[in-house]
Formats: C-alpha cells, structure tokens, sequence
C-alpha cells in the first residue's frame, strides 16, 4: 500500500493476521527450542500462568469443588467500583479468593488487602448464604489468559443449578446504532442472556450487529 | 472440540460422514467469513453446534441471522457449525482473530475433528493481499483454486471444465532464477497451513481464494461466493431476462448483522 507521502507500507489486516508469524518456517530445532521455553514459563508460574488461591484450601490433592448457587462477576474497573459502592461491605462479605496473575498490561498479586486503584481480582462470599459468590476483576485479563482464568475458576465450583451473572462495561463510542451516539441518552443497559435464564431480564437485549468480547464474552 | 447442540429429547449428536465441510480462513478483508455468512443466511442453515476452543479470540452475540423478533436472541459465539443434511453441507463459521501461537494447534484440531467426523472433503474460502500478485496475476481473474493432490483425482477435471486458474507457485528465493518454486498466500491466515498439513495427512481439501484488499469486501465476498457456487450449485443461478445473463448476486440474502458495517449514523449537528 502507498502512503500520502509515497512510501509503500505493509498494510495491516482487519482479519488479524501477524506477518511475521505466517512467513516463519519452523525447523525441528526452533520447535524444540520454543518448546523448552514455554516449560519454564508456564512451570515457573510467571508470564502467562494464573494462579487461583481459595482461602480455605490448604494446597492438598482432595479439593472439593465449591458448591455454588449465584456467582456475579464483575469485570473492568467500573463494574468492580459498582460492587464496591453499593453491594460489598466487611459485614455482609468475606475475601475468599485471589487470582494472581502476569501480563504486559498488568500484575496482581495474592494480596487479598487492596485498594480501588489497584489491579485485583478476588473472591468473596455472602457469610448469610456461602452458595453466593462474588468476583470483581479490574485487572485486564490478556486474550491468551482468557480461557485459563475460565478453566481455572469455573474447574472449582459444582455448577449444577448454578445461575451467572456477569457485569461489565463498553464505551458507548463502541455502540453501533442507527442514529449518531452523541444523541443517545446514556449511560444504558444492555443485555445478553442464554436460553437457559428464564429469569425476566431488567433492560433491553443487545442488538445485532453489536457484540461483546474478550473476559465477559469468555 | 466439537460440541453439540442441545435440541432437547436427549437427540443423538449429529452426523456428519460423507459432508462437504465448507469453511473460511481468517484472511485478508475477511472475506472468506463473509463469504460464508451468505451461505448460511441464504440456505438459511441450521446451528448444529459449536466449537469449544482456546485458539480464538471469545466473543458472544444475538443471532447474527435474525429475520424476525422471535428469532433473534439466540446467542453466538466465536466458531459455529451448522448444517444443511439435504446438500449433505456442514458449515463452519469463524468470527474472531487467533490467539498467538494458537494457529498450529487449532489446525492439528480442526483436521483430527474432520478425519473423526468423516467428512468426505473440506472447501476453504479465503482470499489474499491484492498487492503481492506478480506481473501476470495482475491481468485476468481475481480467483483461484487449489486442491490436494486426493481431491485432483476426484475433481481435477471439474476444474478444468469450469476453466478455473490454479493459485500458482513463487520462487522461494524471488530474483534467482532456477530456485524451487513454494506456495505462497500473504494474507491467508491458517490457508496455508491448513492446506500443506491436508495434503500430508490424505484429506481431501479444495482452496477457493480471492485476491482483494481491506476495505469494503462485500463486493468481493459476493464474487467469491459465486465462484464456490460454478462448482458445488448450492443455489440455482437465474438466467435474467433483460440482459439474458447468469446474475446469481442478487439471490444470496444479506444477513441482518451486516448493518452498520461502516459506523454509526451521522450526528445531525455536523451539518
């Protein structure tokens, strides 16, 4: 592609594709080289590896899974403020989990002492009904993290009868919609459900062609 | 992977052997997927199941195909199958970027899902950077086609009745001459991959691509898609009155999600 100022550059895809990815030819030695080093990365519990810490396991074999009626997760900063605001308290609610994890964007640790301007990501439970599980997560989970942090939590709970909510927030720059978004009254509520929630729904549904990614989408 | 629908009454997973499994690559433009969204809006194709996978980016939906309010809450993620058991159709549509590193692995997957399943072939749709076509590429059709050496001998000769122009080879050293002569598709995403590893392993896999570049690829999501319908007739091509030609554009239906494509509407105050 020219530019303005005719230098060609490489374009960049819409459909995400590194370059430099495609046009590396692997030999049975780099193979066993990348091999080795993803060893050490995800043996040592650094980049790439999360680690999910419940208070009341002792690191045996025999873990029990949680048993799990209502779990809310809150993801991104701003949803996590709204469970601090209005529903968490340290009479209601105990810290009974952490994530620790590591990417470019963000570190958290096993710290279950933080404060709002920190990245966390922890479990708490409602001392009146421990079926009642709460996640505020305002650390950026990277995309390759994704699946591990799903694989990881969800792999510690009984899931049957088990009913999920998830909180989050988009830019409503992000919206597509018919009219321009400065007309639009905001901030609004959409939402997204499975065919198994038979609960009423308190906003409309998320229209098409608008979407959701990334941990809430996971 | 592979995971099924539920369609209730404890029905049996479906069934998948001697299907053409129709498939894109995340390519250039993206037009393999949008290629395929036609196909399934179309033939109006039925959701079969899903892949669930950790080599793509997640997202989730409503119903990309919705036509009517009843039908517009299903949620959609990020690789779904569908069917179509009349043209003994299997289609698999991809909606999001692979995760780094994820390209090998989900290859490895997808091609033991489609020996396991006993798919009789794959058709890949995919497309490549316009500008990397050399001299000769530059004149003619836009299209091209590959096939495993499996496939050539079952329907090598259909290719040659259509007149279709096989995706030619580049040297691997380009200004030296007498050097081996490599396929190359910039821009393909998995095409590449997906194509050397069916050959290696006796699956029969036909390529269909398109060379174009980003910008607005609906234009070229309809020509490709045309191009797959000279071979596999997935929907009758209309002969039109007034101009006496073979149009098939206008019967592909447009999916509800495609709106909006290009942004939102215009702020009134702006004029």
């Amino acid at each position: 592609m020219a530019t303005f100022f005719g230098e060609v550059v490489v374009a960049p895809s819409r459909a995400g594709l590194d370059e430099e990815e495609e046009a590396r030819e692997e030999t049975p030695e780099d193979r066993e080289i990348r091999r080795e080093i993803e060893k050490k990365r995800y043996g040592q519990c650094c980049s790439g590896e999360i680690d999910v810490l419940w208070t009341w396991k002792s690191g045996g074999c025999a873990e029990e899974p949680l048993v799990c009626s209502r779990f809310i997760v809150a993801i991104g900063r701003n949803a996590a403020a709204f469970l601090s605001s209005f529903i968490l308290d340290s009479v209601c609610w105990e810290v009974v989990g952490v994530v620790k994890l590591w990417n470019e964007w963000c570190r958290t640790s096993s710290t279950t002492n933080v404060l709002p301007t920190d990245s966390f990501c922890l479990f708490y439970r409602l001392i009146s009904d421990p079926t009642v599980l709460l996640c505020q997560c305002s650390c950026y989970v990277a995309e390759d993290q994704q699946f591990q942090w799903l694989e990881k939590v969800f792999g510690s709970m009984q899931k049957k009868g088990l009913q999920v909510t998830i909180l989050s927030t988009c830019p409503v720059a992000d919206y597509k919609t018919q009219e321009s978004t400065l007309t639009l009254a905001s901030p609004f509520l959409k939402a997204l459900k499975t065919k198994e929630f038979q609960d009423p729904v308190c906003c409309p549904l998320l229209e098409q062609p608008n979407i959701v990614r990334d941990l809430p989408a996971a | 992977m592979f995971i099924p629908c539920d369609r209730g009454g404890g029905s049996a997973a479906p069934d998948f052997k001697g299907f053409t499994l129709l498939m894109p690559a995340v390519s250039v433009g993206n037009v393999g997927q949008l290629a395929i969204d036609l196909v399934i809006s179309t033939l109006d194709m039925t959701k079969v199941g899903y892949f669930y996978t950790d080599c793509l980016v997640p997202m989730v939906g409503n119903n990309p195909y919705a036509t009517a309010e009843e039908n517009s809450t299903e949620l959609s993620i990020n690789a779904e199958v569908y069917s179509l058991p009349s043209k003994k159709l299997v289609v698999l549509q991809i909606r999001s970027p692979f995760i780094k590193n994820k390209y090998r692995p989900f290859c490895e997957t997808l091609l033991s899902w489609v020996k396991s399943s006993k798919c009789a072939r794959v058709v890949l749709l995919s497309s490549s950077h316009a500008y990397q076509r050399d001299d000769e590429q530059l004149l003619g059709t836009p299209l091209r086609y590959l096939l495993t050496p499996d496939l050539e001998k079952a329907v090598g000769g259909r290719m040659q009745e259509l007149n279709w122009k096989e995706m030619e080879k580049v040297a691997a050293y380009p200004g030296i001459s007498d050097t081996d002569k490599v396929l190359h598709i910039p821009g393909g995403g998995i095409t590449k991959l997906l194509f050397t590893e069916s050959c290696s392993k006796g699956i029969q896999m036909a390529v269909l691509l398109k060379f174009c570049s980003e910008g607005d690829n609906i234009p070229d999501a309809f020509v490709l898609v045309n191009y797959l319908n000279e071979w596999l007739q997935l929907i009758k091509s209309e002969v039109s009155t007034s101009n006496n030609s073979t149009d098939p554009s206008s019967q592909w239906k447009i999916p509800s999600s495609w709106r909006l494509l290009f942004g939102n509407g215009l702020p009134p105050a702006l004029f």
